[in-house]
């Protein structure tokens, strides 16, 4: 293994043992994030596959690729696999668990065998997901509305249903672990207030992956049970409520965009200020206001079921929590951006990502905005307009930041630097493509092109042909990381204990780190971000 | 591996080395499990919440449901369930005082009583499905559309009733069969000793576990077969 030449006379999580069961049966929180980061990036190319092909029927008006069942198919299984395969897991099972411990001093997180039981249900749920796409796949669209999935839809809803329920449950018991370990296992004098804001987003994801998922299983076993055993409790023809099902699906499903984006928005957290050399602006704000998403979060779901036939007070009403929850999510970008003001910038590649970030975030959360507002959501409401208002959040925020953070924390994961040059080009093709893919479809929804649909009017097809071109851009853009990744494994330049200049003590102990993270347990004496102290690093600096 | 600076005074075998000391590892642990029963407090809110829409919308076919299910065999399980928290909670203090035998003897009639419970509820399901209460295309009320003249019963209504029955009985006796699993192997450490009045936290976990199930049923017992029992007039 190219790791073994990075330092002979240190033993590291990556050359402490070899073998193939070492791996397998490892309880370390460190080697399980990196199962987790391959078995993701698996699931990210199937998710992407479907999308170019979505993309690739979309360039005519015709349906001449695929025909309308298969076309179903194609954007429920891209949407399944994207949202409950890799982007729920993506930041937190990837980056939290190798950073959660770390960043805390703890040896681990609490229950390293359930963490390692976590992945495996991951990959039980990932192999029927797999086989269920492979015999047939699913076309009920990623929200499994009934009472097409339960009556109607002749495809494998059932084995789609389970896969979802057992990853559901890997992602609970994620979720479980960060909490009982922030609480339990932080070093001596990391209280609350000097924690870094990565943990606290992740505190708060993890309070919605508790409390939101367990709604989201009962869901699926009540379909399920109603497709397999014929229980009625969805059905329309015996009484049955299928708005039920929609309430139940978007308790947990509006709360789940925040378990894609909330970890994001830690990671910049946490690059910001060191790329600015300043402490983060309003620490405590920026803190409360995971919290505060958290819990509103819960409070805002049926803004997805506006023209479903719910009352207009209660649409009135969840309106207006749509509107507050947006507060916190500005709370942040505010802070961001005053972190920022006379702080010295440097642009290495993770602030190019948090930069990308910050804005396509904030244009996905202010067309969140309409869509929140009842006359503009009838218009609308599935068009194109939200497919583009969701991807940039979840593409334009929730992925940016993932890249961000392997690239700002892939020296430690792996002891090597990746070539700054090939990262920053790969954070332009990636904003570039993200754009030209998805503002045409800003436009497309708002002229009334449905979502959902294999053909379409031909005076949509220019705004599509954009879209399409710049989804095979954003492609290059994700390929490249992975290849220069897999390039600096062997020939990066070998990392120091702390690149960067950062805070955080993550970066206080050595690139790779040993398996149980410090050799001494460390001692914290200081406030988070206290870049006062910290002197900038030389060659951060050089790039300017 | 003790690199470690906090070098325990008297190691407990049962440390795991993560942990600084014993007392971290209770407390973590016993965080997990509290943490883990919020989860089951949602996972059966939402057959909950959807209880509570459909009995306020069909109440009554929900009463003539209820009506129909056995009263005594309901009793009967309460009772069961209940001795059987009484069991776990002896067995949690037959461990914090390290009597081996009384524990492992605790825990086979918790075992004993939650196999009662789901023979009985056993009996109780064939029943449903000898009288063709099984939601359903063989589903068929005539017969409580008969006994219960006085009640107005939409039998496509009635059948959401049952389909609720049947899920949240289930899922309650799936989580118990569970329970059951877990004492079992428990058993069997404890008759190999490896429960000390230092260390026995799996066992107050697993009856934290327990009484949560039996807490569930609690609220099912009254909520099935309790809705209205008056005499018809
Ligand atoms: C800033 C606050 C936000 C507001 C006010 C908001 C508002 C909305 C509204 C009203 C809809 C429903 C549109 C319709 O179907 O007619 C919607 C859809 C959606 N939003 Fe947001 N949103 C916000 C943030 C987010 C975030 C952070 C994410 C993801 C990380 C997200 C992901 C989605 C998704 C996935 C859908 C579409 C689901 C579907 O129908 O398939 N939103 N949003
Ligand atoms: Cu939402």
């Amino acid at each position: 293994m190219a790791t073994a030449a990075i330092t002979a006379d240190r033993t590291n999580y990556l050359n402490q043992e070899y073998g193939i069961k070492s791996w397998l049966l490892t309880t370390d929180h460190k080697r399980i994030a990196l199962l987790y980061l391959l078995s993701i990036t698996f699931f990210f190319f199937i998710g992407g596959f479907f999308a170019l092909l979505i993309r690739l029927e979309l360039l005519t008006p015709a349906g001449d690729l695929v025909q309308s069942d298969t076309y179903n198919k194609l954007f429920t299984m891209h949407g399944q696999v994207m949202v409950f395969f890799f982007l729920i897991p993506s930041i937190p099972a990837v980056l939290g668990n190798f950073l959660v411990p770390l960043m805390i001093g703890a040896r681990d997180l609490a229950f390293p065998r359930i963490n390692l039981l976590s992945w495996y249900l991951y990959i039980i749920a990932g192999v029927m997901m797999l086989h269920c796409i492979l015999t047939g796949g699913v076309d009920t669209g990623w929200t499994f509305y009934t009472p097409f999935s339960t009556a109607f839809s002749n495809t494998k809803v059932i084995e789609a249903g389970l896969a979802i329920f057992v990853a559901g449950f890997s992602s609970i018991l994620t979720g479980l672990n960060f909490v009982v370990t922030i609480h339990r296992m932080r070093a001596p004098g990391m209280t609350w207030s000097r924690l870094p804001l990565f943990i606290w987003a992740h505190y708060a994801t993890s309070i919605i992956q508790l409390l939101g998922t367990p709604v989201l299983a009962v869901t699926l076993v009540l379909v399920v049970l109603e497709r397999a055993l014929h229980l009625g409790i969805f059905d329309p023809t015996r009484g049955g409520d299928p708005l039920l099902f929609q309430h139940l699906f978007w308790f947990y499903s509006h709360p789940a965009v925040y378990i894609m984006i909330l970890p994001s928005m830690g990671v910049v957290s946490e690059i910001v200020p060191c790329f600015c050399r300043k402490r983060i602006f309003g620490y405590k704000f920026v803190a409360m206001s995971s919290i505060g998403i958290a819990v509103f979060g819960f409070l805002v779901w049926a803004h997805h079921m506006f023209v479903a036939g719910i009352s207009l007070y209660s649409a009135l009403i969840f309106s207006i929590l749509s509107y507050m929850v947006a507060v916190p999510s500005a709370i942040k970008v505010f802070n961001w951006t005053a972190t920022m003001y006379k702080g010295s910038i440097s642009f290495a590649t993770p602030m190019l990502y948090a930069f990308g970030f910050i804005g396509l975030f904030t244009m996905g959360g202010l067309t969140g905005l309409f869509l929140a507002a009842l006359g503009i959501d009838v218009h609308v409401t599935d068009t194109y307009f939200v497919i583009a208002h969701f991807h940039y959040i979840m593409v334009g925020g929730a992925v940016m930041g993932y890249l961000g953070g392997m690239h700002f924390w892939w020296p430690k994961i792996s002891g090597r630097m990746y070539p700054e040059f090939w990262g920053k080009l790969a954070a332009m093709i990636v904003f570039i493509g993200f754009n030209l893919t998805f503002f045409p479809q800003f436009v497309l929804g708002y002229l009334g092109m449905p979502r959902r649909y294999w053909q379409y009017p031909p005076e949509f097809q220019v705004l599509n042909v954009l879209s399409t071109a710049g989804s095979t851009i954003l492609a290059v853009g994700y390929i490249l990381p992975m290849v220069y990744f897999l390039w600096s494994m062997r020939y990066g330049k070998i990392a120091e204990e702390n690149p960067w200049g950062a805070s955080g003590l993550e970066w206080m102990t050595s690139s790779p780190p040993p398996t149980f993270n410090f050799d001494h347990t460390p001692e914290v004496t200081w406030e988070a971000y206290n870049y006062e102290n910290i002197p900038a690093p030389e060659e951060v600096a050089v790039e300017r | 591996m003790s690199d470690s600076p906090i070098a325990v005074e008297e190691h407990n075998p049962a440390l795991r080395h993560h942990f600084a000391d014993m007392e971290q590892q209770r407390q973590a642990s016993s965080l997990g499990m509290w943490v883990f029963l919020a989860t089951e407090v949602m996972f059966f809110g939402g057959m909950f919440c959807a209880y509570l829409i459909y009995r306020y919308w069909y109440y009554n076919e929900f009463a003539a449901g209820s009506r129909s299910l056995d009263i005594w065999l309901g009793t009967i399980n309460t009772a069961v369930l209940i001795c059987s928290s009484l069991t776990v909670a002896l067995g949690v203090r037959a461990a914090q005082m390290g009597k081996r035998k009384l524990l492992v003897i605790l825990l086979l009639l918790t075992i004993v009583f939650g196999l009662a419970f789901l023979g009985i509820k056993g009996v109780e399901w064939y029943t449903k499905f000898q009288e063709h209460h099984i939601p359903g295309s063989s589903f068929n009320v005539d017969d409580l559309i008969k006994e219960y003249p006085q009640i107005r019963i939409d039998p496509s209504h009635q059948q959401i009733f049952f389909s609720l029955y049947f899920a949240m009985t289930g899922l309650h006796a799936l989580h118990m069969i569970i329970g059951v699993g877990i004492f079992a192997v428990l058993t069997f450490y404890a008759w190999k000793s490896l429960y000390t009045p230092e260390y026995h936290t799996p066992i107050e976990l697993a009856g934290l576990y327990w009484h949560f199930v039996d807490i569930i049923w609690i609220y099912l017992f009254p909520l099935l077969y309790l809705i209205d029992r008056k005499p018809l007039k």
